[in-house]
């Protein structure tokens, strides 16, 4: 490769954030406050793939989470832990009995006074109720799982939040979001508010709703959870990513689910 | 664990051209990657996929490291006879995989 | 002994059609194709002369992601049991290998379309061959962009 090229590549991504446009955007945002996407105007990542992205999404016998979407009616089906219980066995039909669960997530745990992800609600019935170790974050089997459960609710409106209980929660979550971070002092809200729809390194910036995961990221060549997702742009804005299960992106999910209320359920969805 | 996803419509009419899809669950590690230590990650992929109708050879590829994890190849075949349409991956490290779909054909 | 054409010459050939008598000419893009390429061709083709024709190839011209990227390429054939592709060969320019795929298929087929996901490791020139019942070779090449993905897990 050449040292030319090379340079292109190394600094493209660099250089994204260095982009004329994108900086003086950010310039103008930071004077004013990061304005919330008008209701009528939010569309759904999906909206900004390509054409062979979408048919990839579209196709379930062409869309690899399908491999993990069986993987999980397998383990919903199979008997686990000392209580030797399949999820079947309280669920019965994950089709009926999930369906529109994932639309609803997180929800608020009494026990715990505090909202959970999908991925740590199914933790909890393998350790409380299937008396089995719970299964670890990105794993094979847990995002088998929550694909199954989540693919459940494919074409539902995501709830709008009912819970009061919830609401110091999703505050905090949109505090996360529009709070500047990391070594260029960035927000969430700077490129998912104000610079949707424009370029970032040749892919269009969405608005980021969660409507399809866990998604078959293209640069992951794998299915991935939106905790890993939110950490590739932490880590993307030059910040410190929290481990995996940290409460903040609990509410970071519930805010982000309460912003995209309404939009449909598509998991498993593709993206870039 | 599902590992193969096969797509073969289930009816045709004698002559028809039909499109065949088939995805597998398979890193295809490339063998140019390095570990954080600087050693070289071994290749691991699928080498090949051949697939027969009614024990007849009708597609087979080989498959390089530039194909994606969990590959995806679409063909198609002329729908001659009632039978079945049968798959097997073959790769590194003696990775085996098969999986078949039954063709009704009038 | 296939010709390799460099510079200018090569693309008045490919604008002006093979010249009469310009025997094993290799019809590559107008830009230095390197030799790694041109040796993983010319093992598949071995003496014979391939041209320009007959093969589509559908790549976005600006990829999404170039960890996976969707490939279809089709040829123009009858698919009788005596004219038809025996097989279609892809390949790429800069990949520490240059072979993508080769795909076997016949008159069976019915149609000579293969489609996959590959991967590009930076900005180049994608080629598909496709191999005749009659020996022929016929090819077809298409320029793809692949940048980084802006938000990825280690910097």
């Amino acid at each position: 490769m050449g040292k030319a090229k090379r340079a292109h590549r190394v600094g493209t991504a660099l250089r994204a954030f260095a982009h004329p446009t994108l900086l003086l955007a950010t310039l103008l945002a930071s004077l004013a406050a990061a304005t919330e996407i008008p209701l009528d105007q939010r569309r759904s990542g999906y909206e900004d793939l390509g054409p062979d992205s979408k048919a990839m999404q579209d196709d379930d016998t062409a869309n690899p989470a399908s491999l993990w979407v069986l993987d999980g009616e397998a383990l919903w089906n199979a008997k686990a832990g000392a209580a030797n219980r399949a999820c079947a066995d309280c669920h019965g039909d994950a089709a009926q009995s999930m369906k529109g669960v994932a639309a609803r997530y997180p929800a608020y745990d009494a026990a715990r006074a505090r909202p959970v992800d999908l991925e740590e609600r199914i933790n909890i019935c393998r350790t409380e109720r299937q008396n089995a170790t719970p299964l670890r974050f990105e794993s094979k089997e847990l995002l088998a799982l929550t694909a199954y459960v989540a693919r459940q609710s494919r074409g539902v409106p995501i709830a709008e939040n009912k819970d009061p209980r919830l609401a110091p929660f999703i505050a905090a979550g949109r505090k996360l979001f529009e709070e500047r971070q990391g070594q260029i002092n960035m927000s969430c809200a700077q490129c998912h508010d104000d610079n949707w729809g424009k370029k970032l390194a040749g892919n269009v910036v969405p608005q980021g709703h969660p409507t399809g995961y866990p998604i078959y990221r293209l640069e992951w060549q794998s299915l991935g959870s939106l905790q890993r997702r939110l950490r590739n742009c932490i880590v993307g804005m030059r910040a410190t990513a929290y481990e995996f299960g940290a409460p903040e992106y609990v509410a970071l999910e519930l805010f982000l689910m309460q912003r995209a209320r309404g939009l449909p359920m598509e998991t498993p969805g593709v993206r870039p | 664990m599902a590992r193969a996803l096969i797509n073969v419509p289930p009816k045709a009419k004698r002559g028809q051209v039909i499109e065949i899809k088939t995805l597998i669950s398979h890193i295809m590690e490339t063998g140019f990657r390095h570990d954080n230590n600087g050693q070289a990650i071994a290749r691991d992929i699928i080498t090949e996929l051949r697939c027969t109708y009614n024990g007849e050879e009708i597609f087979r590829a080989d498959l390089y490291p530039a194909i994606a994890a969990n590959p995806y190849l679409t063909f198609s075949t002329v729908a001659t006879e009632s039978g079945t349409i049968a798959f097997e991956w073959t790769g590194d490290n003696g990775f085996r995989e098969s999986a078949s779909a039954k063709i009704s054909v009038e | 002994m296939p010709v390799e054409i460099k510079g200018t010459t090569r693309r008045e050939i490919l604008i002006g059609g093979l010249a009469a008598g310009a025997a094993s000419v290799m019809i590559v893009p107008a830009q230095a194709t390197p030799e790694r390429m041109q040796a993983a061709i010319r093992n598949v083709v071995g003496e014979a002369s391939v041209k320009a024709g007959k093969v589509k190839i559908d790549v976005p011209p600006l990829v999404e992601n170039g960890n996976t990227v969707s490939l279809a390429v089709e040829v123009d054939s009858p698919m009788t049991a005596t004219d038809y592709v025996k097989a279609i060969h892809v390949f790429n320019e800069k990949n520490p290998q240059a072979n993508v795929l080769s795909a076997r298929i016949g008159p069976r087929a019915g149609r000579a379309k293969v489609a996959t996901r590959f991967r590009l490791a930076d900005t180049q020139t994608v080629v598909a061959i496709a191999e005749m019942s009659d020996g022929s070779f016929w090819s077809a090449s298409a320029d793809v962009i692949v940048t980084l993905a802006a938000c990825l897990e280690t910097l």
